[in-house]
């Protein structure tokens, strides 16, 4: 059953407000979602209130920002700063995507920033990413096979083969799609989530891998794939703009396929 | 060092409303809504069997404001959740997934249900 509240210790309180610089002439204010695991007290919103002016373009830039010149304890994850690693996805003004690719201009309002929803917190913007992890590897997100490969090259594909994998293998598994999914907030301990069944089914589609058989049978459970109700939120928010349901759509009608 | 529960972040609190999971959880919503509305239509059926004065109070109960009201929702309800489940159709037979088109059938299933629900109405009210 889905427990819609917060539980008692995740209410979030009001915390400190950081003024901008006083010959400011473009400031913007940041609502941040703290938590420090060492203070043993709720999470809180902490204002910090920027000059445009001096600063990136980015809410990454933002971010780091803050960290360097105002309050060095801001804990969140980031690397490559281009959208391709997948660190930095949060949930930035209501909808989840990558700090680095997220333009500040692009937001009206105070810029709001939670970490990834529905996830337990390590600390500020850190979500705990063991579980997403583990169901990505209970898919087998490798290539498997029966047949020895060629003894002098590597197993080749047709262009056409290899375009089947367009829109599946760009996945950088930032996990924006699977938290803004309300059915993976309410049973993601069963259910495997957008991101985790678009890499299901990127083996799937690999016209080299030889256990497809095996992968439907895998997914064959009315929680690990069938709690998707193509509610499209995933598709909605991928900062790569790709399509999780209907990779998970094409997986359920494989299974009716094959019966 | 002592570390502390983690907490949980938040989700429905932060998370922006949009047209996918609107849509999404009215669908739901209505299909509820019904399920519920077949007990009236399971009272109006029986107040019929049980004769004429029973079935006179079920008509003045049903034909007041309030009654009126409950099946006007009822009957939008029924629109609603038809139009969807249509779309929903088109989605198990994989079509319509680009997201400009998701969000084109999700604007005409909202069109579609007021349509029908109006066009019932003055349709039954004309007769």
């Amino acid at each position: 059953m889905a427990e819609l509240r917060l539980p008692k210790n995740s209410r979030i309180g009001v915390g400190k407000r950081h003024t901008a610089p006083e010959d400011a002439k473009r400031s913007k204010a940041f609502r941040v979602y703290r938590w420090n695991p060492d203070s043993g007290e709720n999470p809180q919103i902490d204002t910090y209130v920027l000059d445009l002016d001096d600063c990136g373009p980015m809410v990454l830039d933002a971010l780091i920002k803050i960290k360097n010149e105002i309050d060095p304890t801001l804990t969140f994850r980031r690397s490559c700063r281009e959208g391709i690693c997948g660190s930095c996805a949060m949930n930035i003004d209501g909808t989840n995507t990558l700090a680095c690719t997220k333009a500040i201009e692009e937001i009206e309002d105070d810029v709001a920033i939670y970490p990834l929803p529905h996830m337990s917190v390590v600390k500020d913007l850190v979500p705990d990413m063991t579980h997403f992890y583990a169901q990505y590897s209970s898919i087998k997100p490798w290539m498997q096979t029966q047949t020895p490969p060629p003894p002098d090259r590597e197993r080749l594909q047709s262009k056409e083969d290899r375009a089947e994998l367009d829109g599946l293998y760009e996945c950088i598994l930032c996990a924006c799609c699977s938290t803004s999914c309300p059915s993976y907030w309410w049973n993601g301990d069963r259910y495997l989530g957008p991101a985790v069944l678009l890499q299901a089914y990127r083996w799937i589609a690999d016209s080299r891998d030889e256990y497809t058989g095996e992968r439907l049978d895998d997914l064959s459970d009315p929680f690990r794939l069938y709690r998707c109700h193509t509610i499209m939120n995933c598709t909605k928010t991928c900062p790569k703009g790709l399509n999780p349901a209907k990779a998970i759509a094409t997986v359920k009608k494989m299974m009716v396929e094959r019966r | 060092m002592a570390t502390h529960r983690r907490p949980l972040s938040p989700h429905l609190q932060v998370y922006r409303p949009q047209l996918t999971s609107v849509l999404s959880i009215l669908h739901r919503a209505t299909g509820i809504v019904l399920s519920i509305g077949t007990l009236l239509l399971v009272y109006w059926l029986a107040a019929i069997a049980l004769g004429p004065e029973t079935h006179a109070t079920a008509q003045n109960i049903l034909g007041s404001w309030f009654g009126l009201l409950l099946l006007f929702l009822w009957s939008w309800a029924l629109f609603y959740h038809l139009s969807n489940g249509i779309r929903h159709l088109f989605w198990d037979a994989g079509q319509g997934f680009e997201l400009s088109t998701a969000y084109q059938s999700g604007y005409a299933v909202v069109v579609s249900s007021l349509v029908l629900t109006v066009l019932a109405w003055v349709l039954a009210f004309s007769t």
